[in-house]
């Protein structure tokens, strides 16, 4: 190459450099004259948001509006973070007694090689109507048999499933027996399939069997890579996909439920040196210190459902999370569904009718769930440098009486018709 | 524990003893101070109502309490009419009588279960009467029955005997069968099995019905006739039929399930064409589409607020559904059809606020003075009015918030939920247990 084609490729360069400079000197939203519940710090009765580059660039009081910004007037609105689904079925199930519709239980026991991702139907119905109430992310969780898959976290805009994940995997799904051989919350953790083992103890011990074996698939696989002669071994599909969890790089999600199950799942996790996150824990008011001590986070299962025994109280299901709240334990809730995942504030809600905090219900829909998932850094309120993920309501966000006016994912406005305005708005047109 | 039975005795034992007040009131009770949503007559900020012998006698302000009284203080609380749930299968022993099509002698007025854990579930969520009914596993399956939630007492006392005799229809997917599976060698499908077979198999059951009337007649007016002839048998009495000929009568109702828009226009055809009233359609996800002609034809709608595409033909069924009709006039309840849903009711009907832009006070009829409406009851029920029974539910906050909760739920001036009494209960209990714990007598 001569000197000259040098010279005029570095033109290039630095042109092509300039070009994408300039486009990437995005516009700047800014939304002003709102409430602002950060979620995490002080309220402020009016303040402003700027977004830039799908993030929050600026957040407060005081906060000057460079010119050109477009402008978001949200005088008498509220501004909350987006709100996060811990454990929800959005974009693997459509409707649900149509089986052809249904992509959240594989067949068999043991499915770690099963992802979530890879079955998520990103222009699913459900999606914009979750959205359209204030949720912008959630964990979506495949479900059955004893290791259920691998569940994914999404946020709820993109225009293929890829687009959408935020974090892949989160979380490998194991299930626990139900309580009494009963229903395991909505869906989500439940023996009644008759694939999952009659009691924790016997299923535990088969899951040590399956992790050790993993522990040694991978050491032969080194030493096999290390040297020539020894043989490496058989592929062995369980194994390969449980490494990520045996290594602790994967956290476990253990759907569990009776108390002493509880218990059981700590030990297991302490001894497998697991990171772990419980689901559903309907019995861990009675085991609350323990799930302290141990720092293990609980998805709080769907509060539309019966307590799994009737003698610990009509009211169990509720003041189940106001409990563990009070123990110290971290919790998120989760809708556990598709079809009524946009209901995901009014579990929140639900458990502070029954004592829980307000502003912990706010929490467990919010920040909680984004430490839980390890995302704060990105998500779960609204501070400088995080994604701007803002929902502007006339309201208070866990009321259902409550109307979400704008949703803000990346920064970017997402369109709020869905499903229902679509065939509302069609038979409109009748009268 | 580990027989079952004695397990279930036992719980039902623990929970009978922490749902029943101690001593019934005898029907006589004064809420004070209470912000009392009547539902037909505005709110009263802070008021009172004198319950006498499970009648509500009085309501306004500084009511004193006549001498033996008891006085439940209600300030900062919400007090509402009892709510009601227009259709669920809670407290039966059967719900289906799913062998052949047609089955409307199939009574569940026979099979009350007063003993149902559901009526406590229904009670701690203010919930007081319950539209119970016949499955939707055929096209007429049977006649429903209305009860009251009172819990601990005998089936025949639970039944609201003021109500409309209602008669159980279904149209679509169920009555079709369509998830069923006709194994080889298994039994055949059971006609119909399709939407034109429904139609088509009640018209039939309809002409059968008016042609058995017209026996009656002839048998009727020829024994009153001057001279009736020597030799006059009356025609076979046929159970079935009478209980449709009651039907086209007018001395029963209508209550059809139905989903499709398309399938309940021709289920109105059918009632126009025989004569009888249809008082609502169950569940009716696609009314929103033919609001004009349920409105136009008085037909009111039985629905959820929102549990939808759990099937194929629920896949339409949107949210504004119950708030777009009732906008429309067309009388709406909101319904649990579950023995869990049903205590959150007033959860449910709350989001008819966001999802059609009914007020409070509207959404909260849906629960109350509507289903009442429908089932005929609106003159003893439904709203809190002097003269009316006391079914009477008390909130810790408005009942279209989503942090309200059921603190009391009251029937015939008698509380037969208290929230307070409850925990007191678990307090002394777990108190005792402590005690027993250390080795000591409680």
């Amino acid at each position: 190459m001569t000197k000259r084609c040098w010279i005029l490729l570095l033109i290039v360069i630095l042109a092509a450099g300039f070009i994408s400079g300039q486009t990437k000197t995005a516009k700047i939203t800014a939304i002003r004259g709102a409430k602002i519940i950060p979620v995490v710090g002080e309220d402020l009765d009016v303040g402003t948001i700027l977004i830039k580059d799908g993030k929050i660039e600026a957040i407060g009081k005081d906060i000057s509006i460079p010119a050109g910004a477009e402008i978001v007037e949200a005088k008498g609105w509220r501004a909350y973070p987006g709100m996060i689904d811990s454990y929800a079925f959005l974009g693997l199930q459509e409707i649900t007694g149509v089986n052809e519709t249904v992509d959240n239980r594989e067949t068999g026991r043991m499915n770690p090689q099963v992802r979530a991702v890879e079955a998520l139907r990103y222009d699913s119905m459900h999606i914009p109507i979750a959205r359209s109430n204030g949720i912008t992310a959630a964990l979506v969780a495949p479900a059955g048999g004893v290791i259920a898959g691998q569940s994914v976290l999404i946020k709820l805009d993109g225009w293929t499933n890829r687009e959408m994940v935020v974090k892949n995997p989160a979380a490998m799904q194991i299930e626990f027996p139900g309580i009494r051989g009963a229903r395991g919350g909505g869906g989500g953790g439940s023996g009644q399939r008759g694939a999952a083992a009659a009691d924790a103890g016997r299923l535990i011990a088969e899951l040590k069997d399956l992790f050790t074996k993993a522990r040694f698939y991978e050491k032969r696989k080194n030493y096999a890579a290390k040297t020539l002669t020894l043989a490496l071994p058989e592929f062995d599909e369980t194994a390969e996909f449980l490494l990520p969890v045996v290594k602790g790089q994967t956290p476990v999600m253990i759907s569990v439920h009776a108390d002493r199950d509880i218990r059981a799942a700590i030990q297991f996790v302490k001894e497998e040196n697991l990171k772990a996150i419980f689901f559903g824990a309907e019995q861990g008011w009675k085991v609350a210190d323990d799930l302290k001590k141990a720092e293990i986070p609980v998805i709080i299962g769907s509060l539309y459902d019966l307590p799994p025994v009737w003698d610990d109280g009509y009211d169990q299901l509720f003041l189940n999370p106001v409990v563990m709240n009070k123990a110290g334990v971290k919790i998120a809730f989760a809708s556990v569904s598709a079809t009524m995942a946009k209901d995901l504030p009014y579990h929140a809600a639900k458990a502070a009718a029954f004592g829980l905090d307000k502003k912990e219900a706010l929490k467990a829909v919010t920040i909680y769930p984004a430490e839980i998932f390890g995302v704060e850094k990105l998500m779960g309120s609204l501070e400088k440098g995080k994604t701007a993920n803002i929902v502007l309501s006339d309201g208070d966000i866990l009321e259902t009486r409550t109307n979400i006016q704008k949703v803000f994912i990346d920064g970017k406005e997402c369109d709020l018709s869905n499903r229902y305005t679509e065939l509302l708005e069609k038979f409109k047109k009748r009268s | 524990m580990k027989n079952p039975t004695i397990f279930l005795v036992f719980a039902a034992f623990v929970l009978a003893a922490s749902f029943q007040p101690a001593s019934a009131e005898g029907g006589n009770l004064l809420i004070k101070n209470g912000t009392i949503l009547t539902v037909t007559q505005g709110i009263i900020a802070k008021g009172d109502i004198l319950i006498l012998n499970g009648i509500i006698r009085q309501i306004g302000e500084n009511i004193n309490p006549p001498a033996g009284v008891k006085v439940i203080e209600a300030s900062g609380k919400f007090v509402l009419p009892g709510i009601i749930d227009s259709h669920t299968h809670i407290a039966l022993a059967g719900t289906n009588e799913g062998s052949e099509a047609i089955t409307p002698e199939a009574d569940v007025g026979a099979v009350i279960n007063a003993d149902d854990t559901a009526i406590l579930t229904a009670l701690s969520g203010g919930v007081t009467m319950a539209h119970t009914m016949h499955g939707s596993a055929n096209p007429i399956g049977g006649p429903n029955v209305v009860l009251k939630m009172k819990w601990g007492k005998p089936s025949e006392d639970l039944v609201v005997t003021e109500a409309l005799r209602t008669l159980k229809f279904a149209l679509g997917e169920n009555v079709k069968q369509s998830s069923r599976t006709i194994l080889p060698g298994g039994p055949p499908p059971r006609y119909p099995q399709t939407r034109m077979g429904v139609n088509a198999i009640m018209r039939r059951e309809f002409l059968r019905a008016q042609n058995y009337m017209a026996a009656w007649d002839r048998y009727n007016k020829l024994k009153a006739s001057k001279i009736p002839p020597k030799i006059l048998l009356p025609p076979r009495r046929d159970l079935r039929l009478e209980v449709l000929a009651d039907l086209l009568r007018g001395k029963m109702v209508a209550r059809c399930h139905d989903y499709q828009a398309t399938e309940a226009l021709e289920f109105i055809g059918l009632a126009k064409e025989f004569g009888f009233k249809i008082a609502a359609f169950e569940h009716a996800w696609e009314a929103y589409k033919i609001a004009d002609e349920l409105a136009g034809e008085k037909i009111g709608i039985s629905v959820f607020a929102d549990s939808w595409a759990y099937k194929m033909e629920a896949a339409e069924g949107i949210a504004y559904d119950a708030g777009y009709c009732a906008k429309k006039g067309v009388l709406v309840s909101i319904n649990s059809d579950s023995g869990e849903r049903i205590r959150r009711l007033f959860n449910d009907a709350s989001k008819t606020m966001k999802y059609g832009g009914l007020s409070e006070n509207e959404a909260l009829s849906l629960i109350t003075i509507n289903p009442a409406i429908q089932l005929g009851v609106d003159r003893i029920v439904g709203s809190l009015e002097v003269g009316k029974q006391a079914d009477i539910a008390i909130f810790n906050e408005h009942p279209m918030s989503a942090y309200a909760r059921c603190d009391m739920t009251i029937i015939d001036g008698d509380a037969y939920f208290d929230r307070a009494a409850l925990l007191r209960e678990r307090e002394e209990a777990a108190k005792k247990a402590e005690v027993a714990k250390k080795g000591g007598r409680p």
